[in-house]
């Protein structure tokens, strides 16, 4: 009688520091969805873990799929993650939204986490507001920075305007734009593995297949430099004139979306609101007017240099060195000046 | 088809993509006293749509928005563009509408009709608070499948197909209706209204309700503290050839 009494005695005083512990806004208890493919840990799941981090409190690492072991493994290393969930089941594979959704559903409610954190890629941005949805609570998307543990900053209007917003509900669904964060680096300790809970795997949709634009090149979303192409290309066979500056630089390539819409190249290099956001340190725009919604996507490179024959092209607004000449002669001897 | 399909395509009205928006005195919203237009991805939602009644004439195509009684031009559009009928749930400020109220009322919308559609198609984002939510929230409502940004649709009974766009490429899922769908911009390329269209539009059927009528709280769970004008960039040098090019990256900016 006496020891029931001072158990519950103690649970309460428990309870109660646990309380006080969130009030004083140390207590952030987020989960980062871990996005990988083919053994790799993808996406701009680095940089969304160094903005998890910034909030304080503690990161737990969720990684589901078909095969996640040696990705679970490598995750645990990650400087901030304290454990890592560990899902293992093929209705994971290709991070269908109908599966995974439920599974962050059923995580937040066994942990009680605060807040949730993903990439804003592909995948981040198809799972997380069905996830959000199931919780009722809302969801911010595409973050650049985070000013307290619920207010955060976002781009809107294709990045014509910053807003800072707050978030009242109690979980926060949030997704990170990689180029705003750094991607974290391995700490060596190993963090603790854990099996997620079982949740509904409704099995919805069925993944038939990918078509992935094969390169040598680094990736565009993360790449130091990009070179990117527009309508002034005039075909996709002049494209190769960028494929060449970009190898002698170890940069990526782009296109703005007039000349992936004229089919010079594939639609996973569009650079803009509608495609990728980059923020390399250099970013060469060739034949490139410079519309809205490009600029959306590129305007917080470090270095913008523009090429262009028309003086009067809106990028030369925003670049910091701008050339005005054919980019068919200046293309070609920037290329080999530079290997010079 | 055995049965006539029913698609629901839900349209917003934003600040026309060509605007060059400009932060209220206030900080607390842009200048919306511009030009607006049917928000661009779902010029395409609507267009799919009609697309699809081409091929299958007893399909019936609602439209539907939720706005201020301004709305209703956006919707007038979607019906000159080949809707049958339109549905305006109307609210008094349609700057704090977040997209889980609109999941709610859209799904709230779906639920009291009495032919359930087959198939929602929305545009994959807005292009004023660039969500990229509404989609894949009332798809997690109505627990239905979702296949967002798509390039490519195809319907055989009740079989839905789908190549979206992902990073790095394209990928081909394959599901049943009921289903959701988001537009990605190369889906296709929209039709202009008729002007013998928009009249006809003019008398097609409106309805209107409003968020108690559907029981649905639309308070917003997001509270903006601010809006600001992003950093300017100082831009605008010319440098006159490749080797004064060359020469400002390596020694200037040490970016080479």
């Amino acid at each position: 009688m006496l020891a029931s009494t001072t158990s519950r005695i103690a649970l309460q005083a428990r309870a109660t520091l646990a309380q006080r512990f969130y009030a004083t806004g140390a207590g952030a208890n987020t989960l980062l969805y871990v996005e990988h493919k083919d053994g790799a840990i993808g996406g701009a799941t680095l940089n969304a873990l160094t903005a998890a981090n910034k909030l304080g409190g503690s990161v737990t690492a969720l990684v589901a799929g078909d095969a996640p072991e040696s990705v679970a493994k490598e995750v645990g290393k990650l400087t901030g993650v304290s454990k890592v969930l560990f899902a293992k089941d093929a209705a994971y594979a290709n991070a269908l939204p109908e599966n995974v959704a439920p599974l962050l559903a059923a995580a937040q409610s066994q942990f009680g986490f605060t807040h949730l954190f993903a990439g804003h890629t592909a995948i981040g941005k198809n799972i997380f507001p069905r996830a959000a949805a199931l919780m009722d609570v809302a969801a911010v998307s595409d973050i650049v920075d985070i000013v307290g543990e619920d207010t955060f900053v976002r781009p809107i209007y294709a990045g014509n305007a910053i807003a800072t917003v707050k978030s009242n509900d109690k979980i926060k669904v949030v997704t990170v734009r990689g180029t705003a964060f750094e991607a974290a680096a391995a700490s060596g300790d190993a963090a603790s593995e854990e099996a997620a809970p079982s949740a509904d795997k409704p099995a919805l949709t069925q993944w038939i297949s990918e078509e992935i634009q094969k390169s040598d090149r680094p990736d565009l979303g993360t790449a130091k430099r990009v070179i990117s192409g527009g309508r002034g290309m005039k075909n996709g066979e002049n494209f190769s004139l960028l494929y060449d500056l970009a190898d002698k630089i170890g940069a990526a390539v782009g296109a703005s979306r007039a000349a992936v819409d004229a089919g010079f190249v594939d639609n996973s290099l569009q650079v803009g609101q509608t495609g990728k956001i980059v923020a390399p340190e250099l970013y060469v725009a060739v034949g490139i007017s410079g519309a809205i919604q490009h600029l959306a996507g590129m305007k917080d490179s470090k270095t913008i240099v523009a090429i262009n024959k028309d003086a009067d092209a809106p990028i030369f607004q925003v670049a910091d060195y701008g050339l005005v000449e054919d980019l068919f002669k200046a293309v070609p001897e920037l290329t080999e000046k530079i290997s010079k | 088809m055995s049965n006539p399909l029913r698609i629901f395509v839900p349209v917003k009205r934003v600040v026309d993509y060509a605007v060059k928006v400009r932060v209220n005195p206030a900080k607390t919203d842009v200048d919306r006293n511009v030009k607006h237009s049917m928000n661009p991805f779902d010029e395409i939602a609507v267009e799919e749509a009609v697309r699809i009644k081409e091929k299958a004439p007893k399909t019936e195509i609602v439209a539907i928005s939720c706005g201020t009684t301004k709305a209703q031009e956006t919707l007038r559009t979607a019906l000159a563009m080949g809707a049958d009928r339109a549905v305006h749930v109307e609210v008094k400020d349609d700057s704090t509408l977040q997209p889980l109220a609109v999941a709610k009322l859209l799904k709230a919308y779906a639920d009291k009709e009495a032919n359930k559609p087959d198939l929602f198609i929305l545009g994959k984002q807005a292009i004023d608070d660039d969500a990229n939510q509404t989609g894949q929230m009332l798809a997690g409502l109505l627990n239905w499948p979702q296949t967002t940004f798509a390039s490519k649709v195809e319907i055989n009974g009740q079989d839905l197909k789908v190549v979206r766009e992902i990073d790095g490429g394209l990928e081909t899922v394959q599901t049943k209706l009921p289903a959701i769908v988001t537009t990605d911009l190369r889906l296709n390329e929209p039709r202009y209204a008729s002007l013998p269209n928009i009249m006809k539009a003019k008398k097609k059927p409106l309805v209107k309700l409003t968020p108690e009528d559907l029981g649905i709280d639309i308070s917003p769970r997001i509270e903006t503290l601010k809006v600001e004008e992003p950093p300017k960039r100082v831009g605008g040098r010319k440098v006159e050839s490749v080797d004064e090019l060359v020469d400002k990256l390596r020694n200037e900016a040490k970016v080479l």
